[in-house]
């Protein structure tokens, strides 16, 4: 055996974990469930195939279908991008050179590691509208108690601003970011007498776009799956208010066992996630800035 | 240019205000935003240990107090063995889906970064592309099927589905940190004991894993994290309440106790105590890990 066909078995064999788990447990599953969003599974007996009725279903007579589109977009809409703000702004804070920064990267790191079970629960509480502390300090500033997750016009805003508690895993890679940006860049710019409004806008920022570029594709994906928020705090109300896509997804497959149905509703969130995906690489050309290596 | 803007991003602030006041000011308020924030963040923690040590009456009070009348200590036995909660069991089983995924994820992402990072084949770098797509892919497109298939091996309500799949990879991203890792160590250490004959199985074994402290620990407190807040998983595969996590624990307390809030606090802490404490020690390795993934991405 020459040592070409060893590398190549031998690869494969350290490889095979992945590769067996991607046909296993990806790709498999992936087929199978493009083939049940086209029948109707009820789970205990065998998928019947009834084309593309469980798509037109859920496009047309199923209303609950677009609101939980609806929830789900406004929340990604708003939540990723004020979540991309937070993060740049607090990295941009920490990444002034002052003392005491450690303390003040853990404290604003922390809320990010706290399991989602545990900060749901606190946040609950903290937004309780007769006793939560949010209410108390509003209070004593003067302002209206808020309803919170109370009343379906305020519920979804406040799922927006809990998000916005774990900033930190963002803020760290942007911070990381900044702490690339050379030295001599900013030094040539003062030199040709430009201002720190200016540095900012012509030297941080378009170092950055790669790292923003990478927090907005993830932070898309993430936010378009957002379903324990709802699952536990709110059930999806009130009035259908937090009814975001997965909850519903959930809902059809382990509550109502329409696994056909839900399948096909798992392939439509994947076709919506990758025509968002490609819309955001393909503007990446237009505002994406990447440095070519010259050495 | 004055010097304070310049002495800004070369990182030498001149502390002493009287000799330059404008640069004072600055940091002052760099201060007391970085000082707001930091309030904003913490609070809420705190909030929560707070909360957990006060009496049930002095939780709906309004407005509240912030520090507890009395401390209760007593909330956190109390809580532990309230009626039909079965905490002891459940934290045994969180540690051993935790423990059985961090070996099963720590064997096969190294065995499967060192083939990335070391050994050239055709289809190689299809399969990393596959890998590395893996991460985005919305994870409820696999759901149903996975559902159906542990549904038809039998695997439903035990701890199989939440932990097998972990020695099939270990996870895209810990292929990526081991394989990112691999890439630079010195070919000459491997060469050398491949010409001696020493197979490849030995030299990952006897000379990659020494050299790997930092990408193993910061690849085995990602996954200890993960398993140890997964929620989604256990909802999912569990059924019988004698095969909880913690995670289901807590909700599960919720949804019949709805109003007992120091207990509920009292047990969220709990959960949240080791995942902060793993912090602290791997501070360092985590946020370089948290890096890599975002820069090299």
């Amino acid at each position: 055996m020459n040592s070409r066909m060893r590398d190549t078995v031998q690869g494969y064999l350290f490889i095979s974990p992945v590769v067996l788990g991607l046909l296993i447990f990806t790709i498999g599953p992936m087929l199978a469930s493009f083939y049940m969003s086209f029948t109707k599974f009820p789970l205990l007996r065998a998928p019947e195939w009834i084309g593309l009725r469980n798509y037109v279903v859920m496009f047309t007579s199923d209303r609950n279908f677009w609101q939980a589109c609806k929830v789900t977009l406004i929340y990604a809409g708003t939540s990723v991008p004020l979540g991309l703000v937070g993060a740049f702004v607090l990295a941009m804070l920490l990444n002034q050179r002052v003392k005491g920064i450690a303390f003040f990267r853990t404290s604003f790191y922390m809320p990010a590691i706290v399991p989602a079970i545990a900060s749901l629960i606190l946040w609950g509480w903290l937004m309780n509208r007769d006793y939560g502390l949010i209410n108390a300090v509003l209070v004593r500033l003067g302002i209206p108690k808020f309803s919170f997750f109370a009343e379906p016009e305020t519920a979804l805003a406040s799922m927006v601003m809990m998000s916005l508690w774990g900033v930190g895993a963002g803020m760290i890679i942007y911070l990381a970011g900044l702490q690339g940006i050379p030295e001599s860049l900013y030094e040539a710019g003062k030199l040709d007498g430009a201002n720190e409004l200016q540095l900012f806008r012509n030297i941080t920022i378009p170092m950055m776009t790669p790292t923003i570029f990478f927090n907005l594709v993830m932070g898309l994906i993430a936010a378009s799956q957002t379903f324990v928020n709802a699952f536990v705090l709110t059930s999806g109300g009130p009035l259908k208010a937090t009814y975001f896509y997965n909850l519903m997804l959930y809902e059809r497959a382990f509550n109502w066992t329409q696994m056909g149905m839900a399948s096909a509703m798992a392939w439509f969130l994947l076709f919506v996630v990758l025509i968002l995906t490609l819309l955001v690489f393909r503007s990446s050309g237009l505002w994406v800035f990447y440095e070519v290596e010259v050495k | 240019m004055t010097v304070s803007e310049k002495d800004v991003h070369v990182g030498i602030l001149d502390l002493d205000w009287r000799r330059r006041p404008k640069q004072g000011f600055r940091i002052l308020l760099i201060y007391l935003i970085l000082g707001v924030s930091a309030v904003v963040f913490l609070l809420p923690l705190l909030w929560m240990v707070t909360t957990s040590l006060k009496t049930q009456a002095e939780i709906y009070v309004f407005p509240p107090t912030f520090f507890p009348e009395t401390y209760r200590w007593q909330n956190f036995p109390e809580g532990w063995t309230y009626e039909s909660m079965q905490w002891t069991r459940w934290l045994m089983n969180t540690l051993a889906i935790t423990a059985s995924v961090m070996v099963g994820t720590l064997i096969s992402a190294t065995l499967c970064g060192y083939g990335f990072a070391r050994i050239s084949f055709p289809g190689r770098d299809l399969w990393f592309i596959l890998v590395l797509a893996s991460i985005m892919l919305p994870g409820t497109v696999t759901l149903i099927p996975l559902f159906v298939g542990f549904h038809r091996v039998g695997w439903l309500d035990t701890l199989l589905p939440l932990t097998v799949p972990a020695f099939f990879g270990g996870g895209a991203f810990n292929i990526f940190l081991m394989r990112q890792f691999f890439k630079g160590i010195p070919v000459e250490l491997e060469e050398a004991a491949l010409i001696d004959g020493a197979g490849r199985l030995r030299i990952l074994w006897q000379i990659f894993v020494p050299l790997s402290g930092p990408v193993i620990a910061a690849t085995s407190v990602f996954t200890f994290q993960a398993v140890w807040n997964d929620y989604f998983g256990p909802l999912i595969f569990l059924t019988s309440q004698e095969n909880y996590t913690l995670a289901l624990g807590i909700t599960f307390f919720k949804g019949l106790y709805n109003t007992q809030i120091p207990y509920m606090m009292a047990m969220s802490f709990l959960m949240v105590i080791p995942i902060i404490i793993v912090f602290f020690f791997a501070q360092k390795l985590m946020i370089r890990g948290v890096i890599l993934s975002g820069i090299q991405a």
